[in-house]
């Protein structure tokens, strides 16, 4: 759309700034600029690239090619240490701050105030501290430890320390993602104030109410490519996530309608203090079910919560009619639930095993006598799903670690595909393989369908949500704010439920 | 076939190193015997080698559970205690509280077993690092050894109970036959087993091991109790051979059982070893020691050389490592 903001003002400049990851072009030549001393938001669907930006900038990844030019200078930061030396600071979700430690070091750390002797001047940083307490006008007592602070607190000491070092820029990821209302209002105070003193602030939400309250600019990031950048105040909620979605979705997504038939699970009132209020739906054999959110709604969450790995607050969980309790996983597999995790590498495969191995681990009891795994029976499933899943492998005993990571997916399949369960839990089924394994793995999940099973599938991918559900269930924030059937669910309906501000709310059945 | 030519396009230097993982070890220790038998022959004498091996086999018996603890990337400090503390309960039960035979055997295995499974309870429920747990174990049961004993030894141990530690089955020493005995046990056991692939999916990937269905504690607790009950059998073998429950019996003795596990190429991060590396390891460690005695070095030197080994095994381990993750 317009780039009528290149008035020169501009303190940070990206022009055509790309960046490939092995299989993926996470960037694809991103132009725009952020003028000097404005509240600039940046938004997108998970994965379109805001991360990935925020990174390049302050040194954490480095661009593949492209210019960025920071008060008219060139830069390539190679670590964030460099970026914050510069005057570039990064709040991110996760603080890094030391727990132990007092807020005033905290706030001076790595750039501790020495005394010509070169040791370190406490009495010199306790007041320096102080002056930055006092000009954000806040209640946070130096000398605590900031363990015993709340995020809110914290989140204050990390701005301290990004002026502490001069930052002309502070970029802020999702800042109020575990913040209370009266909380976000004092965060808003303290940009508007720092804004005043003429301090340059790149905010990332995906709560878009907040981009409407407090930016004066947004830019639309869309598949790694730069959509628009435009005054906030010209600007609709629907205007912006039809920028955000965009793309018509393409029919690659090899949904079959099955015959749904008995209920196999039913969740009530599923409590978890601070991540899960009230979840209630139902699962029935024969169908898909998506679950859509931004990352941080309780998607993951609620499987987790299911599957025995964290534990409830309150609810009720039906399997085939009747109410279980499960404790773990160990639990929930001999009901027959199977959960494939969000990270192949780190939660679904022992790498350091074979195929055969990892195939083999959720089977062994079925499989063996005695305790001894019948080898015979073991090669025998090994085979089957090598054969079914199409895994790329040079023997049944390589190594997991040694698999691309389309074919460790079908392994993680693969192994749950050997156990017959009759609901799968997927985790983001798809996440970082190419597009022909991803279609792969569409089909199987319809033979699992097939033989009789019932999916219930997280993704951020919501044209793979579109595609492949049945019924669309969408959380925001640890509750389900709607349910959508295939029919009647598009991806604007989807992200207005999943981020849209209160009055968008209500569509819920 | 990405994995096919990712495995084809090794290089030199990492050929070298799935090579070592392999027969590495081995190799080492014939490159050892080999000098020392040149050096001096008596070395190659059978009765030599049956000494040698006599000798490790107490130390070899706990490798054997060790093995398994380490693989699971956990450790146990508490061994040496538990030798000196079953081997005294062994001994009482003989000479003073006048038990019977068998029970002068089971007695010390069962208390093998309950402080393994103390350990192992104590670490998993209790969310402590087993680091820690352990080393208050070998401390608690060192002076427990030391109140039931009220400071002396207790000697003079039945015939029967002797051969234990001092029969010969034909040429060869009980304790040897108990030793590889637990080496093909439980080499079958990991191999064979869905406890023995548990142990292995822990030790590689504990969140996977679990998503998938494994009850991890117990898995980990099970294998502390094996660990403590072996430690309970080598003292058994030492108690027999000494004739006596000694009060510092089993001092030191984790350093040689952890560096024969490691020597043996199992990784101190879990999920990658097993016993017959365990095997080799803890000849190799009885090896030098007999090889450097029969050349009249002091004992002194031993010690060095037994500690550099141990840091070359390790610094193998991460080099290999270092080159498979590319």
């Amino acid at each position: 759309m317009d780039k009528t903001f290149n008035n020169g003002d501009g303190i940070l400049q990206f022009e055509n700034v790309t960046k490939r990851f092995p299989g993926v072009l996470a960037l694809d030549s991103v132009s725009f600029d952020v003028l000097k001393g404005e509240v600039h938001a940046l938004v997108g669907e998970n994965g379109a690239g805001k991360s990935t930006l925020i990174k390049i900038v302050t040194g954490v990844y480095q661009k593949t090619s492209g210019s960025i030019l920071f008060q008219g200078k060139l830069i390539d930061y190679q670590n964030p240490h460099e970026a914050l030396r510069n005057g570039i600071a990064a709040i991110y979700q996760e603080l890094n701050l030391i727990p132990a430690l007092t807020v005033a070091e905290n706030i001076f750390m790595g750039h501790h105030i020495r005394n010509e002797r070169g040791f370190i001047d406490w009495k010199k940083m306790r007041e320096e501290a102080q002056k930055l307490i006092d000009f954000l006008e806040v209640d946070v007592e130096i000398d605590a430890k900031v363990g015993t602070l709340g995020v809110a607190k914290k989140q204050v000491v990390e701005i301290a320390k990004a002026l502490s070092l001069n930052a002309q820029i502070l970029i802020m990821d999702e800042p109020t993602a575990a913040l209370a209302k009266k909380e976000i209002e004092t965060l808003f105070r303290i940009i508007k104030f720092l804004k005043s003193k003429g301090v340059t602030i790149i905010y990332i939400s995906h709560h878009l109410d907040e981009i409407f309250a407090i930016s004066d600019r947004v830019t639309v990031l869309r598949d790694g490519k730069h959509v628009a950048t435009n005054n906030t105040a010209t600007l609709t909620i629907d205007d912006l996530i039809k920028m955000m979605v965009g793309r018509k979705l393409v029919e690659q997504f090899p949904h079959m309608d099955h015959q749904v038939k008995d209920e196999v699970l039913r969740v009530e009132n599923l409590k978890r203090k601070g991540v899960l209020h009230n979840i209630n739906f139902s699962l029935k054999k024969g169908q898909i079910v998506g679950i859509a959110g931004m990352v941080g709604s309780g998607r993951t969450e609620l499987l987790r919560a299911i599957y025995g790995l964290d534990p409830l607050d309150g609810g009720k969980i039906f399997v085939k009619g009747d109410e279980v309790n499960i404790q773990s996983p160990y639990d929930a597999i001999n009901l027959g639930i199977a959960l494939l995790p969000e990270e192949r590498k780190t939660q679904g495969l022992v790498l350091l095993l074979s195929v055969t191995d990892n195939i083999g681990l959720p089977s062994l009891t079925k499989i063996s006598n005695r305790g001894f795994i019948d080898d015979t029976k073991l090669n025998h499933i090994t085979s089957e799903m090598v054969q079914m899943m199409n895994i790329k492998t040079p023997s049944f005993h390589q190594k997991t670690m040694f698999l691309s990571g389309g074919n460790q997916q079908k392994v993680v399949l693969g192994k749950w595909f050997a156990r017959e369960c009759d609901i799968y839990l997927f985790d983001e089924p798809t996440r970082g393989i190419d597009v022909g394994a991803k279609i792969e793995i569409y089909h199987l999940m319809n033979k699992l369908i097939e033989r009789g099973a019932a999916i219930l599938m997280v993704s951020s991918e919501l044209p793979e949500i579109l595609g492949m559900s049945d019924q669309i269930l969408v959380m925001k924030e640890g509750k389900i704010t709607g349910t959508l059937t295939r029919q009647n669910a598009n991806q604007e309906e989807v992200l207005k439920l999943a981020i849209g501000g209160g009055h968008l709310n209500g569509r819920s059945d | 076939m990405d994995a096919l030519t990712e495995d084809k396009n090794q290089g030199l230097v990492e050929r070298f190193f799935i090579f070592w993982d392999k027969i590495g070890i081995l190799l080492v220790f014939i490159v050892v015997c080999v000098i020392f038998g040149i050096l001096n022959p008596v070395f190659f004498n059978p009765l030599n080698i049956i000494n040698v091996i006599r000798q490790v086999s107490i130390i070899g018996v706990m490798a054997v559970g060790m093995t398994l603890v380490i693989l699971l990337g956990l450790i146990d400090l508490s061994v040496g205690s538990i030798v000196a503390f079953a081997g005294i309960v062994a001994a009482g039960f003989q000479v003073k509280w006048g038990g019977s035979f068998f029970l002068s055997l089971v007695i010390p295995l069962l208390v093998g077993a309950g402080i393994g499974f103390f350990n192992g309870y104590v670490s998993t429920k209790g969310g402590i690092h087993p680091f820690i747990v352990t080393l208050g174990s070998m401390s608690i049961f060192r002076g427990a050894t030391l109140l039931i004993a009220q400071g002396k030894p207790i000697s003079g141990m039945s015939p029967a109970f002797r051969f234990i530690g001092a029969g010969m089955i034909g040429p060869i020493p009980f304790p040897v036959i108990l030793f590889l005995g637990c080496v093909i046990i439980f080499g079958i056991m990991l191999r064979r087993t869905v406890f023995g692939r548990y142990i292995y999916a822990i030790g590689g990937n504990q969140e996977a091991a679990l998503l998938s269905g494994i009850m991890v504690d117990r898995v980990k607790i099970l294998t502390y109790t094996i660990l403590g009950t072996l430690s309970g059998l080598s003292a058994l073998i030492l108690t027999s051979r000494l004739n006596s429950g000694e009060l510092v019996a089993g001092q030191g003795y984790e350093l040689d059982v952890i560096a024969s596990v490691v020597i043996g190429g199992t990784s101190m991060m879990g999920g990658e070893g097993g016993v017959y590396g365990t095997l080799i390891g803890a000849l190799l460690i009885g090896v030098i020691s007999n090889g450097l005695n029969l050349l009249g070095v002091q004992p002194y030197w031993q010690m060095m050389v037994k500690g550099t080994i141990i840091i070359l095994a390790v610094l193998m381990d991460r080099m290999k490592r270092r080159f498979r993750t590319v």
